[in-house]
């Protein structure tokens, strides 16, 4: 009896702890989103059944569950900011956000997460855009298998795909993004993973990084964004094993490096870009295990730069290898593999016995006189690239590759 | 004669392209280095031989200006003989080493292919020049004085000249200059035609809109094909007023 009594109790409680579940579908008791979370208490579940919703300002403040069954579609109607996020412990799966509103006052997100912790966005797909995922002021959460597809053309009204603002230790993973202004942006945001992600079309940044520090990214694909990635201002970033793909045009980088210190950048591969890393300012950053090919410049050293290293890259049929715009260094270059080092190795310790020297005097007038690229591969230009290797005047004398390699390198 | 010399070359390309392919081990390395070789040898060879056939036949071709022969078919025969014969050797000497290499099921071909097409337009332009020079030189040894000058002009000393240019005048808009300046020389011309495929990345970092037009369309493809077809035609014809007056 008395066991019996405990069961009862028991279930009570069970009852009315455990989550309710409210489904929204257009025949449904609850035909909106907006009713549906008025109507939930905390750690509820709302199931949106397929249809399409045209709602906009929806304000989730209670910690919910958002799935959605075979990609309901939200619809703002231009409108303005369709999901904002202020409760801690929120997951939104799997819904179709159209047509956020355009502003040139407010940053409109498909969904924005504010001041909020343990938040999880996943397989959402957003179209028609100005932001996409704004998260600001958030910590610990999870970014996850989204798709978002903008139509950005123009710079000054285009929005970016994924924001963090002031975010701390937020995983952006498996998301693919292509046709916003910057792809993924940070800002001020620490300790965030950023991995598997594609990025493309973009027409400014596939990845921007602003004051931001600690971050990792790795293993994500960057291809054919306006200008590629910048990382700016920002400590102790690590990058490893991406893909940075033909990123072509007059201002377009690979990578552009601008103020930023003690980084790691390991195993990525540059491809097609028209400048691999243009370097300004920044220090102490090593470079191992990356694969330039077929680059217009590979690394592009605009001043600045100090005690950066160099080891066991391959330069693989880059037009210009390394460019300076001055004749100091103090970078370090060493047993790496150039494809266009023409030494030779007598020893057979697989280590060519003259010294490579990666910037050539042809770099030097190109950066004075930008037509003169023209003139590249010529027989002229040649002659007096090895003029100038046999006696450096206007290249850093001291900046050599003392151990080339002479077979490619493999990891 | 031509015969012979032209088995020469064939088994001269042929050892080149096999070398190359040895020591490289990498289709797309191995075009590089052959794009050098051949903006440079090509023309020099072209020069030299049709300067040599011109000179060694001689009394040949005024035998056979008595017979009722026409004499623009005379010498354009004799130029497309040894223009074609040149191609045929560059292009099966090469061609054979990287066909057997795996060159079609490697993404080098389209290069591969620009490279024989520019050094089949690089020797009928050469021949053609040379024998421009010998018809207007009697004198053996003035005629290959001036056939090699050509080439050392066009090869080297142009592009010096025009890299002074450049930099002398780098306060004004040059981007026309400069391609005006590549036009002008066949040897150039061609160098521009392989940059396109090699090094369109750099190319693109420059910021004109000229440039632009002209590498990032293919309308430059097009204008060098032009310009490479003129540069034929005007010598040939040419050699074919020149042939018409002089007196033997």
């Amino acid at each position: 009896m008395k066991n019996l009594i405990v069961f009862i109790i028991a279930i009570f409680i069970a009852n009315t702890s455990i989550a309710q579940t409210i489904e929204v579908c257009k025949t449904c008791p609850v035909s909106t989103l907006k009713d549906a979370i008025t109507q939930a208490k905390e750690l509820d579940t709302i199931i949106i059944k397929k249809g399409t919703y045209k709602e906009h300002s929806i304000f989730i403040d209670k910690s919910l569950t958002i799935i959605g069954e075979n990609y309901p579609v939200i619809d703002g109607e231009k409108k303005g900011e369709i999901i904002t996020i202020k409760a801690d412990n929120v997951t939104v799966d799997g819904l179709f956000i159209i047509n956020v509103g355009n502003s040139y006052t407010e940053d409109y997100a498909a969904i924005r997460v504010k001041n909020s912790k343990n938040f999880v966005i996943q397989n959402l797909v957003l179209e028609k855009l100005f932001f996409g995922i704004y998260i600001e002021k958030s910590t610990d959460g999870k970014v996850y298998h989204n798709k978002i597809i903008g139509d950005a053309v123009e710079e000054y009204n285009s929005g970016n795909g994924i924001q963090l603002w002031y975010s701390k230790n937020v995983e952006i993973e498996l998301n693919y993004v292509e046709h916003v202004r910057d792809g993924i942006y940070l800002e001020f945001s620490d300790d965030c993973l950023i991995k598997n992600n594609i990025s493309t079309l973009n027409v400014r940044y596939g990845l921007h990084f602003m004051f931001s520090n600690d971050d990792i990214y790795q293993d994500n694909t960057f291809e054919n964004n306006g200008a590629g990635v910048a990382v700016m201002f920002s400590k102790r970033i690590k990058m490893y094993n991406n893909l940075f793909k033909e990123n072509w045009g007059t201002a377009s980088y690979g990578m552009l490096l601008k103020e930023i210190n003690d980084a790691e950048i390991i195993g990525n591969t540059f491809e097609n870009n028209t400048i691999g890393i243009n370097i300004e300012g920044s220090n102490r950053i090593t470079y191992k295990h990356n694969s330039f090919s077929n680059n217009g410049w590979a690394i592009k050293v605009k001043g600045a730069c100090y005690a950066n290293t160099f080891t066991e890259n391959n330069f693989l049929y880059n037009s210009f290898d390394i460019a300076y715009n001055s004749n100091v260094n103090d970078n370090v270059f060493d047993k790496n593999y150039w494809s266009s080092y023409t030494g030779y190795d007598l020893d057979k310790n697989g280590i060519g016995d003259i010294p490579y020297r990666p910037v050539k005097l042809f770099s030097y007038i190109v950066n004075r006189t930008p037509e003169t690229i023209i003139l590249l591969r010529s027989m002229f230009i040649d002659i007096i690239d090895f003029s100038e290797k046999v006696s450096p005047v206007f290249t850093p004398d001291d900046l050599l590759d003392n151990n080339p390699q002479i077979k490619k390198l493999t990891w | 004669m031509r015969s012979r010399w032209s088995y020469v070359y064939f088994a001269f390309y042929l050892l080149l392209g096999v070398v190359l392919l040895f020591l490289n081990n990498d289709l797309s390395k191995a075009v590089i280095t052959l794009m050098n070789v051949i903006i440079v040898l090509v023309p020099l060879i072209g020069t030299i031989f049709g300067v040599m056939y011109y000179y060694n036949s001689q009394e040949f071709t005024e035998l056979l200006l008595a017979q009722p022969i026409k004499r623009s078919s005379i010498f354009l025969g004799q130029y497309l003989g040894v223009a074609l014969s040149l191609s045929m050797s560059l292009i099966l000497g090469l061609g054979i080493p990287f066909v057997f290499y795996g060159l079609f099921e490697s993404s080098a071909i389209w290069d591969f292919s620009l490279l024989l097409i520019t050094g089949t337009f690089l020797t009928l332009i050469f021949t053609a020049l040379a024998f421009n020079i010998a018809l207007s030189n009697e004198n053996k040894i003035k005629g290959f004085g001036y056939a090699i000058l050509l080439w050392l002009f066009l090869a080297v000393i142009y592009d010096g000249l025009f890299l002074m240019t450049l930099i002398l005048f780098e306060d004004y808009p040059l981007d026309k200059v400069s391609l005006i300046g590549t036009m002008l020389n066949p040897i150039d011309l061609s160098r521009t035609l392989i940059l396109l495929k090699l090094d369109i990345s750099a190319l693109l970092g420059y910021t004109g809109a000229v440039f632009k037009q002209f590498f990032g369309t293919s309308f430059g493809l097009i204008v060098s094909f032009v310009m490479l077809t003129i540069w034929v035609v005007m010598p040939v014809l040419r050699i074919v007023f020149k042939s018409k007056k002089k007196d033997f």
